[in-house]
């Protein structure tokens, strides 16, 4: 198991560090400070962020609609929030450009904008927060909100005090999750932004060009942010769990 | 602060959990709502906090009429049996809330958490999280923060429920002292006939979501209007006239008026009294409880046939039809 | 006390939830999709019918099938034995494993590829060892079958760790004092309790291995005919200017999506139960 392991991730990913090192600390830095690079980085971090954070109010207002409301149709809906796990990422960038591109039947026609690019991370990144708030809802305990309604708390007050600092692990990780998703994203968003090249693009269109360092060193940025988001999380786990530590 | 329910009613689904129930508390008073689960109690009390809507029927709380004012505004305080801690916030937290919630400034909702503390004795658990605290503990905490904002009313259902026995009957007496200071309108939920019985003035019984009736301790175990009160509070046997307590049967070896056969199976002495364990002739056993002197009088021995009959004067309820209490019903 | 007044009563703010949850996943989701296959048969069926009958096509939904039946049984005894590896023992650098196990998750696909491509290609740690020896990995099946197996790691393993650690192996110890052997109990008492948790993995790797277009377009070289899979023939269509037919692809891909879909749904219940 452990050669496994090794064969199908542990070595590719030295070997990406390595070759960014391969000419030296000093190359890696012209490389990654070089004008293309740092567009596409700042592309694919901006958007994730945004994206991530559009997540973290959307997502939860999801949740709370399929948790505490009920209507026809309901689980139907619930379903669908996994079609981005099931479908193709080059289909959902496909089907995006159909409503939001050239020849949108809503008229709006977004081809080649950062709010493409939006567009499309808001696709892949759906249901992450859905699913990691949705459980802690369900498991909230509803008699704290009575007990501070009973106690004079208006609905607000009731959703800051007493529900969000309880659901705010589920939306941090579900949050962490989805901007890891975002940044390093290539199916959905290679044909919906059009000349807009975002860290993966750049990564994709320098390997075809043979600039191997290149793409290890943007690549390399990806892989520490991908490292850095599972410590994130990790550290989110933690904070769930401090007031159940006796 | 007075409570008038009027009338109330409450379905959900099929279910009729509240059936035209009326009810006046006094000010003042400590009054329980009691019966087995599925009686509606809890749900009546609920209604009356505003945490459930009425299908039917009106509460007014010293005269006005709040059925339906939100909870927020009718000055409630309430106790859940698994205490509804706020987790994420200490204990100090928890009891400031509903200070905090009313902007009161921070010294005054310090003083007056710090004075809750001392009263419910969790002055050096403060800083400690609901996690760590015990069940009575956790629930000591719930009841300061239901006082800290000074309700007209307090409503506590089953708030000893989720505890162990000792731990319940210590909370209880203190609930009761702590009452007799505070004079604070209060109504406590509970399934146990002898908790009901130790703490409150009035005790209304409820079964099936209607109130069978409401009395001091003394009425309901003495003057029952129904089998179903009768044999609520406390063992009954079925005879011929209808139920009658234990200690209300005696025995003879003459035959009487009003008496039946039955055979002495056992005679268990209990310090001051005396059970007798008695089979009747169609082989149902139930017991009769007499006193040391009258026993001795008899000289009972297992295997005797006896003439058993109601002592003079009691008189046993006719029981509604179908209502199949009859038989030892055990403490 | 008076009420403090509240924005919207409790009816209306339930239902300005609602239209926003609603809304929002019209305008991302179900939107874009209906207009995808409304569009795909406006020019009518035959063209569809053309497409998808076209022998590069053909090929290239042949290649996303072997390349799926290849790693999604991988990806399964590797989740299996991870999961109860991690669960059931213990042993230094558990955590970095878990960490690893999750990496696919938060990694860029062309990442992936990258690494595959630095290791096998030509100069790369390995590629001279395996040219040497005539095997073709890169541009070739064996190095997509890797990239595939990567993204698609940790789907079982992360629906079975949670589920061996709710039964607890009290079930595998009684079997043990009653003679049975370590694979027996494995056979006839673990695996038939982490059934549905394993199933509901599958479901989800095989998802993931029908949609992988990144990582599997760096390696394969996306040789029309030879390497290219569905999501790989999709880009290709559109790149070419045949929109028709890459929405055609998109839909077949989309309908299995579908159907991956409702096994999710009929099976997450059963998951949890297990459990």
């Amino acid at each position: 198991m452990t050669a496994f392991l090794s064969v199908i991730v542990v070595l590719p990913i030295a070997a990406v560090v390595w070759e960014s090192r391969r000419d030296g600390a000093a190359s890696f830095w012209d490389v990654v400070t070089s004008p293309g690079a740092v567009d596409a980085l700042k592309l694919s971090l901006g958007a994730a962020a945004v994206v991530a954070l559009m997540n973290a109010v959307l997502g939860t207002i999801t949740a709370w609609v399929l948790v505490r409301d009920r209507f026809r149709g309901q689980h139907l809906v619930n379903s669908i929030i996994d079609l981005p796990f099931a479908l193709p990422t080059i289909v959902a960038g496909l089907t995006l450009i159909a409503l939001y591109g050239p020849r949108s039947p809503v008229g709006i026609d977004v081809f080649g904008t950062r709010v493409a690019i939006g567009l499309a991370l808001l696709f892949v990144t759906l249901p992450f927060v859905v699913r990691t708030v949705q459980p802690v809802l369900l498991e909230l305990d509803r008699e704290m909100e009575e007990a501070a309604r009973s106690l004079g708390a208006g609905e607000l007050t009731v959703f800051r005090r007493i529900v969000l600092p309880n659901i705010l692990p589920g939306i941090l990780s579900g949050v962490a999750l989805a901007f890891a998703r975002a940044v390093g994203e290539i199916g959905a968003v290679v044909l919906i932004a059009g000349n807009l090249q975002v860290a993966s693009v750049f990564i994709f269109t320098h390997i075809e060009s043979g600039d191997r360092a290149g793409a290890s060193a943007v690549a390399v940025v990806l892989l520490t942010i991908s490292f850095a988001v599972l410590l994130v999380i990790g550290g989110v786990r933690r904070l769930a769990t401090r007031h159940e530590r006796v | 602060m007075s409570i008038e329910i009027q009338g109330i009613g409450k379905r959900f689904g099929d279910f009729v959990a509240l059936e035209d129930v009326t009810l006046e508390v006094e000010a003042g008073s400590l009054t329980a709502l009691l019966g087995p689960s599925g009686s509606g109690k809890s749900t009546l009390l609920r209604i009356v906090a505003g945490l459930e809507q009425p299908d039917a029927g009106t509460v007014r709380l010293d005269g006005e009429d709040v059925t339906v004012t939100p909870p927020q505004a009718r000055g409630v305080g309430f106790v859940f049996q698994h205490y509804a801690a706020f987790k994420h916030m200490t204990v100090r937290k928890n009891v400031a809330f509903g200070l905090e919630v009313r902007r009161r400034p921070k010294s005054e909702v310090a003083a007056r958490v710090d004075e809750l503390l001392e009263l419910v004795q969790l002055r050096g658990l403060a800083d400690r999280y609901p996690a760590q605290l015990s069940g009575g503990q956790r629930q000591r905490m719930a009841l300061a923060r239901a006082l800290a904002v000074e309700p007209s009313v307090l409503l506590l259902d089953e708030p000893f429920g989720a505890l162990d026995a000792r731990v319940r009957k210590e909370l209880r007496r203190w609930l009761r002292r702590l009452h007799d200071e505070q004079h604070v309108t209060t109504v406590i939920v509970t399934h146990d006939q002898e908790e009901a019985m130790d703490v409150a003035d009035r005790i209304a019984l409820m079964h099936e979501g209607r109130i069978q009736q409401i009395g001091d301790p003394r009425e309901l175990y003495d003057a029952p209007v129904n089998d179903f009160v009768r044999s609520f509070f406390g063992p009954v046997v079925e005879t011929a006239d209808g139920l009658v307590r234990p200690h209300d049967l005696s025995l003879s070896h003459e035959p009487g008026p009003t008496s039946f056969e039955a055979m002495v199976t056992r005679v268990v002495h209990l310090g001051f009294e005396v059970r007798v364990d008695l089979l009747d002739a169609d082989g149902r056993a139930f017991s009769a409880q007499l006193t040391r002197d009258e026993e001795a009088e008899l000289e009972l021995e297992s295997g005797q046939i006896v003439f058993v009959s109601p002592r003079n004067g009691v008189d046993a309820s006719v029981g509604t039809p179908g209502l199949g209490v009859g038989d030892e019903v055990v403490e | 006390m008076s009420v403090s007044s509240v924005a919207l009563s409790s009816g209306a703010r339930r239902l300005t939830l609602r239209g926003i949850a609603l809304f929002y996943l019209l305008a991302i989701l179900i939107g874009p999709v209906i207009v995808v296959c409304w569009r795909t048969f406006d020019q009518g069926a035959g063209h569809v019918w053309d497409t998808l009958t076209d022998s590069n096509t053909i090929h290239a939904f042949e290649m996303t099938l072997l390349v799926t039946a290849i790693a999604v049984p991988v990806n399964t005894v590797f989740g299996i034995i991870v999961g109860l590896a991690i669960v059931r023992r213990n042993f230094p650098l558990k955590g970095l494993l878990n960490a690893f196990i999750d990496l696919p998750l938060a990694l860029s696909p062309v990442v992936v590829g990258l690494s595959l491509f630095l290791l096998y290609g030509r100069g790369g740690w390995f590629g001279d060892w395996f040219e040497a020896h005539g095997i073709q990995i890169l541009f070739a099946l064996p190095a997509m079958v890797l990239a595939t197996i990567f993204v698609s790691l940790p789907f079982v393993a992360r629906e079975v760790i949670p589920t061996l650690r709710e039964i607890g192996d009290e079930q595998e110890q009684a079997a043990r004092t009653l003679g049975a052997s370590a694979w027996q109990t494995f056979r006839r008492i673990t695996l038939p309790s982490i059934r549905w948790a394993v199933i509901y993995g599958v479901v989800l790797t095989t998802a993931r291995c029908l949609g992988e277009y990144g990582a599997v377009a760096i390696v394969s070289g996306r040789l029309e005919g030879q390497t290219e899979t569905a999501t790989l023939r999709v880009e290709d269509r559109y790149t070419n200017f045949d929109l028709a037919g890459a929405y055609s692809i998109a839909v077949v891909l989309a309908s299995m999506a579908i159907l991956v879909l409702i096994a999710m749904t009929l099976l997450k219940p059963k998951e949890e139960a297990e459990r």
